[in-house]
C-alpha cells in the first residue's frame, strides 16, 4: 500500500526511509521532505491540543496527482510519513491509521532495544520486515 | 591398531589417534596388513565396519568420518589442514591420512545419514573417542574456522549431524570459552576449549570423557534437528552469568546492563541490536532468564560464525508454560482487586462468594458461639457475607479501580444485600465506606444508593427477604421472619429482659405503617451511613443484635429511651425517627448498644433503653406482640438493612430517644444492653479479623493476577 515510508526524527532528519520503487526514489525523498513543512504546520496548529491517538494521526498532508502523503507524529515529535499511490482508492482512513499504529509499535520496539541509540538510523530487521509487509500489502 | 595409532603411547585417543585408528580398522577389515604405512598406501579404503550395530556404527562412523573429514576439510579451508595434526605424535601421517580420508569420506557424507537419530548407546566409547579427538583437535585449531562449517554440516546431513552435533555441541562451548575469558569465568563444564592450552585440553578431555556420553548423546539427539539448542553446560553457564548480573533468577536484567554485558562480546552493535530484537521476546526492554540465555546463545553462535537467524529459533524461545498455567489459574481468582475489566469482577465474585460463604459459616458458628445468647448471628451471616463481600470487593476495587469495579461490585452487593436483612450489609457498607473513603468516594454514593435501593427493595421485598439472594445465607431473612419470633424470643430469653422487652416492645409501639418505616430506615441509612463511618468497628457487632434491636428499638422507642439520652448524642437523633419508624428503634438500640460498647456510661443509657424495650414487650399482650413481631420481621430486613447499613449508630440514636421514655427500666436495660454490646463486640471483632484475612487473600490474588497479566503482555503486543 505504502509506496514510501519514512521516519523522521524530531530534528527533521530521517531516521529511516524506504521506498518500493527503486527508481524515482529521490522523488519520494523530496516529497517526504516537503511534507515536513506541512507536518510542522499541523503540529503548530494543534497548539495546546490534547495529545491522543487522534492528534497523533495527522491525516492527509497533501495530495499530488499521483500520490497522497499521510502524516503521523508521536509524542516525542518523531514523525512518520507515508506516501501512498493515489490509484489505491480502496485505501480508507482506518487502514492508514492502522498502518501508522503498526509503525508506531515497531518503532517503540526499536526504541526498547538498549543497543539502539535514539537518533541513529533504524537498522532493525524487525522494523524492516514490518515496513516491507506494509509496502507489499498494497501491491 | 591402538599401538599403531599411538593411543597406547599417549594413553588416550586424540583426534588424530582416532582417525588413525579408524583408518587402521578399515585397513584391517580390508585385509591389508596393519602397518603405519598402510594408511597412506591404501587410498581407497572402504569404511571400517563395526560389528555391534552396523547401521548405527557405520552411520556414526561415517558421520564421524564425514564430520571429521568435513571438519578437516573446513579446517583446511580455513586453516592449513591439520597442522595441528602434525602435532600428533604420528605427525605427518595424520595429515596424509586425513587427506585420503577426506577424499574417501567426502563421498559418503550423505550416505551415512542412516540413523543419526539413534543415539549411540551401544558404542558410547566411539563417541568418547570422538570427543577426545575433537578435544585434542580443537586445541590445535583456531576457533574461527570451526564456526561457519558447523552449521552447514549440521543442517545438511543428518548422518553427519551426529558428528556435527558433537562438533556443534563442542564448538559453541569453545567459543563460549573464548568469550568467557573476558567474562572471567570460563566454565570448566563446557566441553571443548579452543584455547591452545593443553591443560584445558586435558581438562576438557576429562570433562568430555565424563560428560561425553550423556551430553553428546543429548547433543546428538537434540542437535540433529536444531542447531540452536542450548546444551546443559551452556545453559548452566548462561545461568551463572545471569546471576552475576541479576541474582534473582526470576528477575529481569535491565536493558542497560544487558547492553554492557553483551558489548563485551565485541560483536558489532548492529548485530547485538539484532540479537536483542530476537531475544527480547516480550519487548519489554529487559531480559528474563530465558531471554538472556537465548541472547547469550545467539552471541556465542555469532561469534562462532553462525549467521543470526531472522526469527528466534524455537528452542530459544522463552518458556511460556508458566504463563499458560498462570493464566489458567489467574482466571479463577479474577479477584475484585484485579484491575482488569469489570467482566472479571463477576467471575471473581463467584469465587470470592464461595470463599466468603465459607467464611460465613465459620462466622456464623463463631458468632453463634460467642453469641450463644444471641441467635441473631444466624441471621447475621447473610448480611455479614454481604458485608464482607462488599468490603472485599470495595477494598479490592478501591485498590485497583475505584471506579468500575466498585460500580460493578457495589451494585452486585447491593442486590445481594437487598435480599438479606442488611444488617451485615449496612455494616459492610460502613466498613466499605471506611475503605472507600480512603480511596474514592464513588463507592460511597454507590453504597448509599445501593442502600437506598436496598431499602426500596427491602421495603418492597421485606417479606421476601430471600428474594434475589444469590448467596446461601439469604434464606435467613426469610427465616428471620419465621424465626424472628423465635429469635426475638430467644434473644429476649438469652439477652434477658431487654430482648424480651424488645420483643414485646413492638406491640406496644403504636402501629406504624411499614412504608413509613421503610422510608424511615431509608432516611436513616444515608444518615447512618455517614455516621457509620465512625462506628464501623462496632456496627458489625451490632448487626447480630439488630434483629433484636429491631424489636428492641421498637420497644425502646416506646418504652423508655430517656436513660440513654444524656449519654448518647445519637440517641437524640432518634426521637425524630422514632415516631416515624419502628425500624429506627432497632437502629437506635443498636446504636445504643454501640455507644454502650464504647462507653460504659452509654451502656447504662442503652441498658435502660433495652430494658425498657425488653420490659415493654413483656407487658403488651402476646397477640400484638406476635403481630408486631411479624411486622417487625418484615421490617427487620429493612431495619436490619438500615441499621446494618447505617450502623448501629442509627439504631442507637433511634433507641436513645426511646430510652428516656423507659427510665424506669434503665438499669435492667442497661445491663442487658451491656451484655449485648459486649457480645456484639466480640462477634464484630471476629468478623473484622476474618474480613481482614480475606482482604489480604484478595490482595495477594490481585498481585498474582497482576503478575500474570504482565507475563501475558507479550501476547498482546505480538
Amino acid at each position: 500500500m505504502a509506496v514510501c515510508v519514512a521516519v523522521i526524527a524530531k530534528e527533521n532528519y530521517p531516521l529511516y526511509i524506504r521506498s518500493t520503487l527503486t527508481e524515482n526514489e529521490l522523488k519520494f525523498h523530496y516529497m517526504v521532505h516537503t511534507s515536513l513543512d506541512v507536518v510542522d504546520e499541523k503540529i503548530s496548529a494543534m497548539g495546546k491540543a490534547l495529545v491522543d491517538q487522534r492528534e497523533l494521526y495527522l491525516g492527509l498532508l497533501y495530495p499530488t496527482e499521483d500520490y497522497k502523503v499521510y502524516g503521523y507524529v508521536t509524542n516525542s515529535k518523531v514523525k512518520f510519513v507515508m506516501v501512498v499511490d493515489s490509484s489505491n482508492t480502496a485505501l480508507r482512513d482506518n487502514e492508514i491509521r492502522s498502518m501508522f499504529r503498526k509503525l508506531h509499535n515497531s518503532y517503540t520496539d526499536v526504541m526498547c532495544n538498549p543497543f539502539y541509540n535514539p537518533g541513529d538510523r533504524i537498522q532493525s530487521r524487525a522494523f524492516d520486515n514490518m515496513v516491507t509487509s506494509m509496502m507489499i500489502q498494497v501491491c | 591398531i591402538m599401538e599403531l595409532c599411538g593411543a597406547t603411547r599417549l594413553g588416550y585417543f586424540g583426534r588424530s589417534q582416532f582417525y588413525i585408528a579408524l583408518k587402521l580398522v578399515a585397513v584391517a577389515q580390508s585385509g591389508f596388513p596393519l602397518r603405519v604405512e598402510s594408511i597412506n598406501t591404501v587410498k581407497d579404503l572402504p569404511l571400517p565396519r563395526f560389528v555391534a550395530s552396523k547401521n548405527e556404527q557405520e552411520s556414526r562412523h561415517a558421520a564421524s568420518y564425514s564430520s571429521d573429514s568435513e571438519n578437516q576439510g573446513s579446517y583446511s579451508g580455513v586453516i592449513p589442514p591439520p597442522p595441528g595434526r602434525g602435532q600428533v605424535k604420528k605427525g605427518s601421517v595424520t595429515h596424509d591420512t586425513v587427506q585420503p580420508r577426506t577424499s574417501a569420506d567426502a563421498q559418503e557424507p550423505a550416505s551415512p545419514v542412516v540413523s543419526p537419530q539413534q543415539s549411540p548407546p551401544t558404542s558410547p566409547h566411539t563417541w568418547r573417542k570422538h570427543s577426545r579427538h575433537p578435544s585434542g583437535g580443537n586445541s590445535e585449531r583456531p576457533l574461527a574456522g570451526s564456526g561457519p562449517f558447523w552449521s552447514p554440516f549440521g543442517e545438511a546431513q543428518s548422518g553427519s549431524s551426529a558428528g556435527d552435533a558433537v562438533w556443534s555441541g563442542h564448538s559453541p562451548p569453545p567459543p563460549q570459552e573464548n568469550w568467557v575469558s573476558f567474562a572471567d569465568t570460563p566454565p570448566t563444564s563446557t566441553l571443548l576449549t579452543m584455547h591452545p592450552a593443553s591443560v584445558q585440553d586435558q581438562t576438557t578431555v576429562r570433562t568430555v570423557a565424563s560428560a561425553t556420553t550423556a551430553i553428546e548423546i543429548r547433543r546428538q539427539s537434540s542437535s540433529y534437528d536444531d542447531p540452536w539448542k542450548i546444551t546443559d553446560e551452556q545453559r548452566q553457564y548462561y545461568v551463572n552469568q545471569f546471576k552475576t548480573i541479576q541474582p534473582d533468577l526470576n528477575g529481569f536484567i535491565p536493558g542497560s546492563a544487558a547492553k554492557e554485558f553483551f558489548t563485551k562480546s565485541k560483536l558489532p552493535i548492529l548485530e547485538l541490536s539484532h540479537i536483542w530484537e530476537l531475544s527480547d521476546f516480550d519487548k519489554d526492554g529487559a531480559l528474563t532468564l530465558d531471554e538472556f540465555c537465548a541472547a547469550f546463545h545467539l552471541v556465542v553462535a555469532r561469534k562462532n560464525g553462525y549467521d543470526l537467524p531472522e526469527k528466534l529459533p524455537e528452542s530459544l524461545m522463552p518458556k511460556l508454560i508458566d504463563l499458560e498455567d498462570s493464566a489458567d489459574v489467574g482466571d479463577q481468582p479474577g479477584e475484585v482487586g484485579y484491575s482488569g475489566s469489570p467482566a472479571e469482577a463477576p467471575p471473581s465474585k463467584s469465587p470470592s462468594m464461595p470463599s466468603l460463604n465459607q467464611t460465613w459459616p465459620e462466622l456464623n458458628q463463631s458468632s453463634e458461639d460467642t453469641a450463644i445468647v444471641h441467635p441473631v448471628p444466624i441471621r447475621m451471616t447473610p448480611s455479614k457475607i454481604h458485608m464482607q463481600e462488599m468490603e472485599l470487593k470495595r477494598t479490592g476495587s478501591d485498590h485497583t479501580n475505584p471506579t468500575s469495579p466498585l460500580l460493578v461490585k457495589p451494585s452486585d452487593l447491593s442486590e445481594e444485600n437487598k435480599i438479606n436483612s442488611s444488617v451485615k450489609f449496612a455494616s459492610g457498607n460502613t466498613v466499605a465506606d471506611g475503605y472507600s473513603s480512603s480511596d474514592s468516594f464513588t463507592s460511597d454514593p454507590e453504597q448509599i444508593g445501593s442502600n437506598v435501593t436496598r431499602q426500596r427493595s427491602h421495603s418492597g421485598t421485606s417479606p421476601d427477604t430471600a428474594a434475589p439472594p444469590p448467596p446461601p445465607p439469604r434464606p435467613q431473612p426469610s427465616h428471620s421472619r419465621s424465626s424472628s419470633l423465635d429469635m426475638n424470643r430467644t434473644f429476649a430469653v438469652t439477652t434477658g429482659q431487654q430482648q424480651t422487652g424488645v420483643v414485646a416492645h413492638p406491640p406496644a409501639v403504636p402501629p406504624r405503617p411499614q412504608p413509613s418505616q421503610a422510608p424511615g430506615p431509608a432516611v436513616h441509612r444515608p444518615v447512618d451511613a455517614d455516621g457509620l463511618m465512625t462506628h464501623t468497628s462496632t456496627s458489625p457487632q451490632q448487626i447480630p443484635e439488630q434483629p433484636n434491636f429491631a424489636d428492641f428499638s421498637q420497644f425502646e422507642v416506646f418504652a423508655a429511651s430517656n436513660v440513654n439520652e444524656e449519654q448518647d448524642d445519637e440517641a437524640e437523633k432518634h426521637p425524630e425517627v422514632l415516631p416515624v419508624e419502628k425500624a429506627s428503634d432497632p437502629a437506635s438500640s443498636l446504636r445504643v448498644a454501640k455507644t454502650d460498647s464504647k462507653t460504659e456510661e452509654k451502656t447504662a443509657a442503652t441498658a435502660p433503653a433495652n430494658v425498657s424495650k425488653g420490659t415493654t414487650p413483656l407487658a403488651p399482650p402476646p397477640k400484638p406482640v406476635r403481630r408486631r413481631l411479624k411486622s417487625e420481621d418484615e421490617l427487620r430486613p429493612e431495619v436490619d438493612e438500615h441499621t446494618q447499613k447505617t450502623g448501629v449508630l442509627a439504631a442507637v440514636l433511634a433507641s436513645q430517644p426511646s430510652i428516656p421514655r423507659s427510665v424506669g427500666k434503665d438499669k435492667k436495660a442497661i445491663q442487658a444492653s451491656i451484655r449485648r454490646n459486649k457480645e456484639t463486640n466480640t462477634v464484630l471483632a471476629r468478623l473484622n479479623s476474618e474480613l481482614q484475612q480475606q482482604l489480604k487473600d484478595v490482595l495477594e490474588e490481585r498481585i498474582s493476577l497482576e503478575v500474570q497479566l504482565e507475563q501475558l503482555r507479550p501476547f498482546s503486543h505480538l
